[in-house]
């Protein structure tokens, strides 16, 4: 059975489309704000329309075991795309064929594509450098996990291992980075104290800096917030927001309120199938299938 | 509630009383005391051997002053005219353990870093056993070794090399203390959690990069400690030594010479008839007491450096 889920959803032709993507009226979005979505942060950012990645029929085996099945969907560019699921359903082993990191363990075979876009390459192509694949696109993982090294260095480690020497460059884009992950001012008097002196929050988000002192164009996160507290998870769910006026975040998440929050499109998976995927605020208020309502609902997960 | 009600709570048929009791479990107390017995054993027999050293020692140093000990640039103590410089043999010990930290430290990192981070487990697991067996294999048969395989090799390589020399023996006490920093190296470094690894790969790196930049320095205390094992098993060689470095004392750092290390110095003097009690005698242990005072600082060392490096992952 191929599934293929594509953003213009058949079940909502209230709008037309641009290039095959549907962009919700403000009105529309409006309507399901109450649901604790953020409806101005969906609003705000439906300027982008473009196509960041393209997954066609991705199956993945590990070990004998066939943990992805026939996978489709697209991933927009400058936009947050939440992937959730109960335990065990493939969406951190989906996650991490982003970025080859399946590549790392024997014993691993990816079939299908996919296709990352302006350059049209398929990234699980055998000729595709997972190195290089790896500086494009970032990640963050779930528990806090910092050199032990000092704060700068860890955020100079991108630069360090891409060649780069020049010690001004490497100053600016470590404060850049730490800037842009909202740490800078929390670390600016202690850049050489050991990055494991920081607090689970602040490490989480020296790992985001370090992730973006090299400039990624995609930025995967797993479960970024799962190991943090409320307060903590609040500051990093903030930072994807604004992070993704610059890359495109997917981001596997186990709080389905924390997809609401962030994302503007979810896909739901279920026993390494993609069951559904569509905007978040419908998926949350209209989901096309049984599975997904169940689960969203909380009957199961 | 009633005293007498207490006490018939605490006495209910059948039931043992709460009251701690030596002799409620008897065969805990008994294991108990002999596991400290064993462990005790082996403090005692430390501290035993320490206190032997001292006492003889402390009788040397009555007849010789200690400053003649630490500052006499010869040691002849079967002489007529006996001298008792301990520096021409803690220079042959320091010679020789440098000459096999100079081979083993680098050749037992990169092994370790390869077998860790590059080799497949079966190779890993194949190649480790096989390394430990070099610790397995008996020193003098390393000793015959330097003398009549390595040494002929060194004297193409370096003219005039005299059959007698530190360089041979250096060489082999690196072959030989290989596997310990190789073994305790790849430990520490497996030991390094797999999401440091994952952090690296994701950023980009590429598996020499990890290894080095990220793998090593989180290791760093597991390294160094290995490092001071060798260091200390390398002053203490004695048998590759007393073979192949000649046991002629002899200040000098140049690993080409002949000389006597401390160790081949005790087992030369100690196979001889000396009577009990005389300054040669005596001077063994003194010799015996620096070695102890040697290694026991590397270790001290290794401590330091261990706790300073301490990279918390």
């Amino acid at each position: 059975m191929v599934r293929h889920f594509h953003i213009d959803n058949p079940t909502m032709k209230n709008d037309s489309s641009t290039a095959g993507v549907h962009i919700p009226s403000a009105r529309a979005i409006e309507s399901v704000g109450a649901g604790g979505f953020r409806s101005d942060l969906l609003r705000s950012t439906s300027k982008s329309s473009a196509i960041k990645a393209e997954v066609r029929g991705l199956d993945f085996h590990y070990g004998g075991f066939r943990a992805l099945k026939d996978v489709s969907m697209q991933v927009q560019a400058n936009e947050v795309t939440a992937l959730i699921g109960p335990s065990g359903c493939g969406k951190s082993t989906f996650l991490r064929c982003f970025n080859r990191m399946h590549d790392l363990y024997p014993g691993s075979r990816y079939d299908g594509e996919i296709r990352l876009y302006p350059d049209d390459v398929n990234l699980l192509a055998p000729d595709i450098d997972p190195v290089e694949t790896r500086i494009r696109i970032g990640m963050v993982f779930q528990k806090p996990n910092p050199f032990p090294k000092s704060i700068f260095e860890n955020v100079a480690y991108g630069l360090r291992i891409t060649g780069e020497k020049r010690r001004q460059v490497i100053h600016e884009k470590v404060e850049k980075a730490l800037r842009d992950a909202a740490l800078w001012d929390e670390v600016k008097d202690r850049l050489h104290q050991p990055a494991t002196s920081l607090s689970g929050g602040q490490q989480q988000r020296l790992c985001i800096a370090r992730t973006l002192a090299t400039e990624p164009e995609i930025v995967l996160f797993d479960e970024p917030t799962s190991a943090l507290d409320p307060i903590a998870t609040a500051s990093i769910e903030e930072l994807i927001i604004e992070l993704k006026e610059r890359v495109t975040i997917l981001i596997v998440t186990h709080n389905m309120q924390q997809a609401g929050r962030v994302s503007r499109y979810t896909a739901f998976m279920y026993l390494g199938e993609l069951v559904e995927f569509g905007e978040t605020s419908r998926i949350f208020t209209r989901p096309a299938k049984r599975e997904t309502e169940n689960y969203i609902t909380g009957r199961f997960g | 509630m009633s005293a007498s009600a207490v006490k018939n709570a605490t006495a209910l048929p059948g039931r043992r009383g709460l009251r701690r009791s030596r002799l409620a479990r008897p065969s805990e107390f008994v294991a108990e005391s002999l596991l400290l017995f064993a462990a005790l054993s082996a403090v005692a027999i430390t501290l035993g051997i320490v206190f032997i050293l001292v006492r003889e020692s402390a009788a040397f140093f009555t007849h010789v002053p200690i400053v003649d000990f630490l500052t006499d640039i010869q040691w002849t103590p079967l002489f007529e005219s006996p001298r008792y410089g301990i520096l021409p043999l803690l220079a042959g010990t320091l010679t020789v353990s440098l000459v096999a930290l100079a081979f083993a430290v680098p050749v037992g990192t990169i092994t370790a870093v390869y077998l860790s981070e590059f080799a497949s487990p079966r190779l890993r697991e194949t190649v480790k056993p096989v390394l430990e067996l070099l610790s397995g294999v008996p020193t003098v048969v390393f000793g015959y070794f330097a003398l009549l395989f390595v040494t002929p090799l060194l004297q193409k390589l370096v003219p005039g090399l005299p059959g007698f020399n530190m360089l041979g023996p250096g060489i082999v006490i690196g072959i030989m203390i290989v596997p310990y920093i190789s073994s305790l190296s790849e430990d520490a470094m497996r030991a390094v959690p797999m999401h440091l690894r994952e952090a690296s790969f994701a950023m980009g790196a590429s598996r020499l990069q990890t290894a080095v930049r990220v793998v090593l320095p989180a290791a760093t205390s597991g390294v160094v400690a290995s490092y001071i094992l060798a260091v200390s098993r390398a002053v203490g060689e004695t048998m590759v030594v007393a073979i192949a470095a000649g046991q002629q004392p002899n200040l000098t750092f140049d690993p080409t010479e002949a000389a006597a290390t401390i160790t081949a110095f005790i087992v030369q003097v100690a196979m001889g008839d000396l009577p009990h009690g005389s300054i040669g005698y005596q001077s063994i242990f003194a010799a015996g007491l620096t070695l102890f005072l040697l290694t026991l600082s590397f270790n001290v060392l290794g401590w330091f450096v261990r706790r300073r490096y301490r990279e918390a992952y």
